[in-house]
């Protein structure tokens, strides 16, 4: 049993503070990712946990150990690097036996063990390649290979999937995916993609400058982001912020006058809102409906209309100069430069207040059948 | 005919270059190649035309008959082979290990002695001749090979740290974390990973510490002039009298001289060619 948890992990590189007190529990068997902006300090996070970076304060502990003063190969890690990091010297079986080796096993032992991770990652082939005499794709596979073959309770990888092309990489995100399921073992991924941290993260730690800003599940993050940060940052395209002021309290909404004139009403919980409180209101593009029924209606100038095929992502521009995406529908008919006006629900507002912190949503992710729908529609329109 | 300017212009700079390098190779390859076609003419020869290839009637190895005919020139080789090698071996392996300490590790005094180090460069160690004298008299070490040694290890450091460590530099840190990772000593992490992957630079050094070693005149005559110390060059220096020069035999045993700092440079060379770290990121 390998839990990994972080208790107010701090690092600084001289005078320069890049982690600001990091708490972190993840229980065995966990697929974590870390994401945010890069520069936000998720590498060192990982080097801190590897051991290739001494911690400057807090506690680590790996098990039931506290690893702080350990070295990397004695804290149970294996470690996946952005560059791959293999032997350039040495061939496939050599880069993946080598820590075998240095840890003394037997030939027959390593022969068997880099046999079988050969095997689940099929590089069986390649066995005797120098690393130069693969592909970028085969390279990973072959780091990830040398992580399995020590059989480590905790594995770290650093944008394992950054240096490959589009296709393989979606390829690669399952087939880690699929890894994690056959291992069972915990693994912390760091990543600056969101897409790949909502499709293998069973928790996602979002780190900004230095500091959680959330750590959940995917859909708790997306349903609930805690922060201004982390609703825009989760989700494609980014959510819509418009600036507002509570304009009344409700029992279970408030109502809000946007920078643009319009009023909306959001189904959260107010806190201790006044009114006249500023407040942001954030609503995803995939909430927004081209129709102008769906609650609150907002109209703007459509700036530029990006067609996918499966969806449109009309960009807006506010009366008041906000700009705003929508995702219409593929079929859309919307051009450049029209006049249109569109709608969201209330049940889809996010609401974040002075300090970008959100009210908690009431009606979030628990939105399901048509007839609910409907009267969250009318409930809605009956706010203007 | 279609012409290319882009084309024609590139041969001409083509041509250019070929040109400067090539009168550059024949000035510097000219007076080795005197010595050796004058060592294989008769004396006579020599003095009539010095530029003249050897024919049928000036031919002679009267040269290498009495270059290898005395017994001291065979031990003369080998204290030059043995000094240029032992010299080289140890200033491979402590200017690497020195290169990856000063680069690798954090520690007081390293900006120091680095900088000791780089002034080890700018200053010739010839400067320091007499206390060097000095110490390897009171050392007991004079007329003995491991003065030589010493003092040539001591000249090929600094430039040997210096190179290795831009080389070291360049080893991506990756590497060494992946190492580590695995659990690799940081001794096996320098002899196993780093100085495969700076061979090419290795070999570098090799040459450049080589090559002043085996042609070095002065150590050798003040370190270590006895009879059984002497290393090729000073011994090629008995053939020079003061009245009377025995060419044949000079130009032959310079000719001798010659063939194993070319055999060394042809095996560092192979070396040169491969290329560093390929394949070792992205
Ligand atoms: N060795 C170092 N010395 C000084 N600053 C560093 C060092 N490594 C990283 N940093 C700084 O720490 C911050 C976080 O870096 P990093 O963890 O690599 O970010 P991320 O992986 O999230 O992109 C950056 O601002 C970077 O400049
Ligand atoms: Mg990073």
């Amino acid at each position: 049993m390998a839990d990994v948890k972080l208790s107010n992990i701090k690092k600084s590189y001289g005078d320069t503070p890049v982690l600001h007190g990091i708490d972190l529990d993840i229980k065995h068997g966990e697929f974590v990712v870390l994401v945010g902006a890069s520069g936000c300090g998720k590498s060192t996070l990982l080097r801190l946990i590897a051991g290739l970076e001494d911690i400057s304060s807090g506690e680590l502990h790996i098990g039931d150990q506290q690893v702080n003063a350990l070295a990397p190969a004695q804290r149970g890690i294996a470690m996946v690097f952005q560059s791959y990091a293999l032997y350039p010297h040495m061939t496939v079986f050599k880069n993946m036996s080598y820590g075998l080796k240095i840890a003394g096993k037997g030939k027959d032992f390593i022969d068997a063990k880099v046999r079988e991770a050969a095997r689940i990652l099929h590089i069986d082939h390649l066995l005797e390649r120098l690393p130069r005499e693969l592909s970028g794709g085969q390279r990973q596979r072959v780091a990830i290979g040398r992580a399995i073959v020590r059989d480590p309770n905790v594995f770290l990888f650093d944008e394992p999937l950054s240096n490959l092309d589009a296709a393989l990489r979606v390829k690669t995100r399952v087939e880690i995916g699929k890894l994690h399921k056959e291992l069972g073992a915990t693994i912390i991924y760091v990543t600056h993609d969101q897409v790949e941290a909502m499709t293998l993260g069973d928790k996602i730690v979002v780190m900004n400058q230095g500091r959680v800003e959330q750590c959940g599940s995917p859909l708790e993050l997306y349903q609930h982001p805690a922060t201004r940060f982390v609703g825009g940052f989760i989700g494609s395209p980014k959510m819509n912020f418009i600036d507002g002021k509570v304009a009344a309290l409700g029992g279970d909404h408030i109502e809000i006058q946007l920078s643009n004139g319009c009023r909306s009403r959001a189904c959260v919980e107010a806190g201790d809102l006044k009114v006249g409180d500023p407040v942001t209101l954030g609503v995803r593009p995939e909430h927004i409906d081209e129709r102008s029924d769906a609650g609150t209606m907002l109209s703007g100038d459509v700036t530029l209309v990006e067609r996918l095929g499966e969806a449109s992502f009309i960009y807006l521009t506010l009366s008041d100069g906000t700009e705003i995406v929508v995702r219409g529908s593929g079929e859309s008919t919307v051009t450049t430069s029209e006049h249109i006006k569109v709608s969201f629900a209330p049940h889809n507002a996010h609401v974040f207040d002075s300090n970008d912190r959100a009210l908690r949503r009431l009606k979030a992710g628990n939105v399901h059948s048509t007839a609910e729908l409907a009267q969250l529609k009318a409930v809605g329109q009956e706010a203007f | 005919m279609i012409s290319l300017p882009g084309l024609k212009h590139n041969t001409g700079k083509t041509l250019m270059t070929h040109a400067v390098l090539l009168t550059y190779t024949v000035i510097a390859l000219f007076p080795i190649l005197v010595i050796i076609v004058n060592a294989f003419k008769s004396r006579k020869a020599i003095f009539k035309d010095p530029l003249a290839l050897p024919s049928l009637d000036s031919f002679s190895l009267a040269g290498f008959e009495q270059v290898l005919g005395r017994a001291d020139f065979g031990l003369y080789f080998g204290n030059s082979m043995i000094v240029t090698l032992i010299s080289l071996f140890f200033v491979l392996l402590f200017g690497a290990m020195a290169a990856w300490a000063l680069t690798e590790y954090k520690f007081r005094g390293n900006l120091f002695l680095a900088v000791l180090i780089a002034m080890g460069i700018m200053i010739p160690i010839r400067l320091g001749t007499v206390s060097i004298l000095n110490l390897m008299a009171s050392l007991d070490l004079v007329n003995t090979l491991t003065a030589l040694v010493l003092v040539y290890i001591a000249q090929g450091l600094p430039l040997a740290v210096f190179i290795l460590s831009e080389f070291i530099r360049q080893v991506p840190k990756e590497l060494k974390e992946a190492a580590r990772c695995d659990n690799v000593s940081e001794y096996k992490i320098f002899f196993t990973i780093i100085l495969p992957l700076i061979r090419p630079a290795m070999a570098t050094v090799a040459v450049f510490t080589m090559i002043p070693i085996w042609n070095d005149l002065w150590f050798p005559l003040i370190l270590a002039p006895g009879e059984s110390t002497q290393t090729i060059t000073l011994g090629v220096q008995q053939f020079i009298g003061q009245y009377v020069t025995d060419w044949n035999a000079v130009l032959s045993s310079l000719t001798l001289a010659i063939v194993p700092v070319l055999v060394l440079y042809v095996i560092f060379s192979r070396q040169l060619i491969r290329g560093l770290t390929s394949g070792a990121v992205k």
